[in-house]
Formats: C-alpha cells, sequence, structure tokens
C-alpha cells in the first residue's frame, strides 16, 4: 500500500469561500458557478520540481540577501517548521517561497503607497527547499502591521505570505502566516475569510523560546499542511470491472 | 467517543494578496541582485521539442475591467503527452522541457504572455484520452484560494469532442471558456485565452 492515490478532495469548507464581503475585492473577483469537481488526472498528479541547484545560499536570509550598507531595521526572527501532508507525512523538496513588509509595515513595490518609511536595506523576498524531513527555516526581520484600502480604518497583522509547491500540482498553496498574541489577526477582514476559528489559528505561528537563538534572534515555528494522497488499497481495478 | 482519526487539516488558504511579485518575480518589480532570475519565466530553448506557441490573454473581473496584479501558472506535458515530474510513471519527458511557467498580468494594461510549446495527449484516469490542455492557476488580491482551471486549443476540434473532462461540462456553451481561438503573429501560431473570472463568460473553474 502506498499513496500513490488523487489526492483527498479539498475540504472547501476549512478554506475561504471565494465570495467574502467583508474583504471587497473578493466581490467581483469570486467565480460565482459551482466549481467543476475533477477526480485528479495525471495533470493534476504531477508538478513541477525545484533542485536545490536553483537555491543560492542567501536565499533564505532576509537580513542579508538584499542589504547593502548594514543590516535593516527591525527585530531578528528565525521562522522555521515543516512542510507535511494530511496524512502527517513530511513533503521533501517543496519550494517554499516567502514575502513580506519591512518592520514598518512598508513593502518594496512600485504600487505600494504607504507612507512608511522603506528600508534601504531590506528586499522582503526569501525561498528554500525543504529537506528530507520536510523541514525548513529562514531568517528576517519581524514585519509590522499596516493600513489597507478596505474599511477606512482596516489594518493587516503582522504577517508573512507563503507560497508553497508540494509534489503535485494539485497541492499548490498560497497562504499566510500570523504571529502569536497579536490582536489585529482578530480584527482582520482577510483572517476573517477562514470560517472556522481552529483553521485561523492553523496559521499562527508559535513563539519558540526553545529555538531562539540568545541575544540574536527569537524563533517562530510555522509548520504547512498541504493535501495528502489516497492510499491505493483497492483501487487498482481495471477499466469496465 | 470513537477512535481519533491522524489525518490533519490542510492549511488554509490565503489571498496572495496585490504584492505577490515581491515573492515569486523579485525582479520584475525591481527587487534585483537577490536572485538572478525569476522562476518560470522560460519555458522553450532551442533544444525542446514540440511546435513553438505564445498564449496570451487577461483576466477579468465581473465589471471587465482586468486584473494588473495576478499571478499565472501553467503546467503541462511536453510534445508527446508526458510530464516532466517524478510523479510521471508512463516515461521519460523531455529533458529540455519543465512544462511549467509563470507570469504576472502587465501593470499597466494586464496582459500576460507565455510563449511554450503545444502539449501532446494525456489520457484521463480510464485510459481515455484527453485533448491537449495546459493547466492554469490564477491567484491574485481578492481571490481566496488559488483557481484551477485548464486552456484547450481551438484547432483541435475532434479531440475537444472527445474529451472525457470537457464532456463532464453540464452547460456545453460554457465549453468555449476553455477554448484558446488560434490565430497567427510573425509566423507563430498564437493562442488567446482569456480568463473571466465572473460574468455572462465566467470561465469553468474545477475542483481538482
Ligand atoms: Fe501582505
Amino acid at each position: 500500500m502506498s499513496d500513490q492515490g488523487p489526492f483527498y478532495q479539498r475540504d472547501r469548507s476549512w478554506h475561504p469561500a471565494a465570495f467574502t464581503p467583508q474583504y471587497k475585492t473578493s466581490v467581483l473577483r469570486s467565480p460565482q458557478y459551482p466549481l467543476l469537481s475533477l477526480d485528479n488526472t495525471i495533470s493534476e498528479m504531477t508538478g513541477p520540481r525545484f533542485g536545490h541547484n536553483k537555491i543560492g545560499p542567501l536565499d533564505n536570509d532576509l537580513i542579508r540577501n538584499f542589504a547593502k550598507a548594514g543590516d535593516p531595521i527591525g527585530q531578528r526572527i528565525i521562522v522555521y517548521g515543516r512542510v507535511l501532508d494530511e496524512n502527517a507525512r513530511p513533503v521533501p523538496g517543496a519550494l517554499v517561497e516567502f514575502w513580506q513588509a519591512n518592520a514598518g509595515g512598508r513593502y518594496r513595490h512600485k504600487k505600494e503607497t504607504y507612507l512608511a518609511a522603506i528600508d534601504p536595506n531590506f528586499g522582503g523576498c526569501g525561498r528554500t527547499i525543504t529537506d528530507e524531513e520536510g523541514r525548513y527555516w529562514f531568517r528576517t526581520i519581524k514585519p509590522g502591521a499596516y493600513p489597507w484600502p478596505n474599511g477606512v480604518n482596516d489594518w493587516r497583522p503582522a504577517h508573512i505570505h507563503f507560497s508553497i509547491f508540494g509534489h503535485a500540482f494539485a497541492q499548490r498553496l498560497i497562504t499566510q502566516m500570523y504571529f502569536e498574541g497579536d490582536p489585529m489577526i482578530w480584527q482582520c477582514p482577510i483572517v476573517s475569510t477562514i470560517p472556522d476559528k481552529a483553521g485561523i489559528e492553523q496559521l499562527v505561528a508559535a513563539l519558540d523560546r526553545n529555538a531562539t537563538l540568545p541575544m540574536d534572534a527569537m524563533a517562530y515555528k510555522f509548520d504547512i499542511v498541504l493535501r495528502g494522497r489516497r492510499s491505493t488499497m483497492f483501487e487498482n481495478r481495471m477499466e469496465g470491472n | 467517543m470513537v477512535q481519533k482519526l491522524t489525518t490533519l487539516k490542510e492549511s488554509p488558504s490565503q489571498t496572495a494578496g496585490p504584492y505577490i511579485h515581491i515573492g515569486a518575480t523579485p525582479n520584475w518589480v525591481e527587487i534585483t541582485g537577490v536572485w538572478e532570475e525569476d522562476l518560470g519565466l522560460v519555458l522553450v530553448g532551442s533544444e525542446t521539442k514540440g511546435e513553438r506557441i505564445i498564449i496570451k490573454g487577461r483576466v477579468f473581473d465581473g465589471s471587465r475591467t482586468p486584473l494588473k496584479d495576478a499571478l499565472i501558472e501553467i503546467w503541462q506535458a511536453d510534445a508527446d503527452g508526458l510530464y516532466n515530474s517524478p510523479e510521471e510513471k508512463r516515461g521519460k519527458a523531455d529533458p529540455n522541457f519543465v512544462g511549467w511557467g509563470r507570469q504576472p498580468t502587465d501593470g499597466v494594461t494586464g496582459d500576460y504572455k507565455f510563449e511554450t510549446i503545444k502539449p501532446g495527449r494525456v489520457p484521463y484516469k480510464d485510459g481515455r484520452l484527453m485533448a491537449p490542455h495546459i493547466t492554469f492557476w490564477i491567484v491574485a488580491r481578492g481571490i481566496n484560494i488559488g483557481l484551477h482551471t485548464r486552456m484547450y486549443f481551438s484547432d483541435e476540434e475532434a479531440a475537444n469532442g472527445q474529451c472525457p473532462v470537457l464532456g463532464r461540462i453540464e452547460h456545453k456553451h460554457r465549453v468555449q471558456t476553455l477554448i484558446a481561438a488560434r490565430g497567427e503573429e510573425n509566423g507563430l501560431a498564437t493562442y488567446t485565452f482569456d480568463i473571466h473570472l465572473q460574468g455572462e463568460k465566467e470561465t469553468v473553474f474545477f475542483d481538482i
């Protein structure tokens, strides 16, 4: 028995719905027809794999990978965790990409207009590939909260965006990581698109004093779960059987 | 009480937001020097087998305004219908074709464009052949969970007519939303594939 079957059906009640009026941009960008359910074909059960050779030595170090003259401003942190599937097995070789605002809550992007200062030593992007046990880690500074045009006074909690490639295109996922203890999490119209409180808590990274580097950087643990595959125990029927 | 299952829940999706380019295509938003080249920009090299094609289009919201902050990924088989993936058990795909691409929609016009090859046919789970197709995945601000769809080819009428996936679409007029029209530009076959998130021409999206 091995996990070679199609992926478990995505639990759409665990994910945000497409149409979530409290997050205004979703109103015109949400499909209204039901999605067409498709048991996976080879097209979805395969996916690109990214070699470690694509990744540079500073790609997972946001403190150093853009710095020109000194370190970025902000609280130094380490983010680490594992990429697992729904069967609780590690996903090795997964490409994990992350991007974030600087300590003041400002993104380095030409369309960003928030008045907080750009940090000349902070780019805000990084990436890494999980090891054999599905582990990843990177170093960065803690991003700031920022205001955004939705309500007149809506603020995003501090967060880091994540994009994850597993082994199949069906597993493709983009999500966000929040920080333990942040009261803004519970006031955010984007966070609240997730229907279940336990679902939101799954995206809140835990402060881990044991992984903290003394006199250097605090550590947060953030595990990510991708879809798991069915086992093929009774699925070897041929066509017509 | 019953025994507990040992499965985990998938991490809930959250929108890619307006600044996904910082993570996915940093050089495209002038964050340079972190890594040399954004992933997924180039699919085809001189050694790649198959007919060169261009795919272009836009992604429209429910007011028919093109999205200028979307990111599109494509995933496709090689010219012989094999995927360049360790999960591909049917044979060895063209080593000069990865089959995965990633492009932002233009920040001013909303246009996207891929230069790739036309894929071969791939079997459905019961062995029948699906029509040639390319899987699309669309994320953007306001999209809470990435949208999966497929692009098919207008010059593959017979194959499209037999495709078991297209055959599952109940409202037949909606099949057209997945078929890109073939044209020609500078001697290259060009397929236009507009994606409509909402409205009369809403694209068929899949729960895969
Ligand atoms: Fe953000």
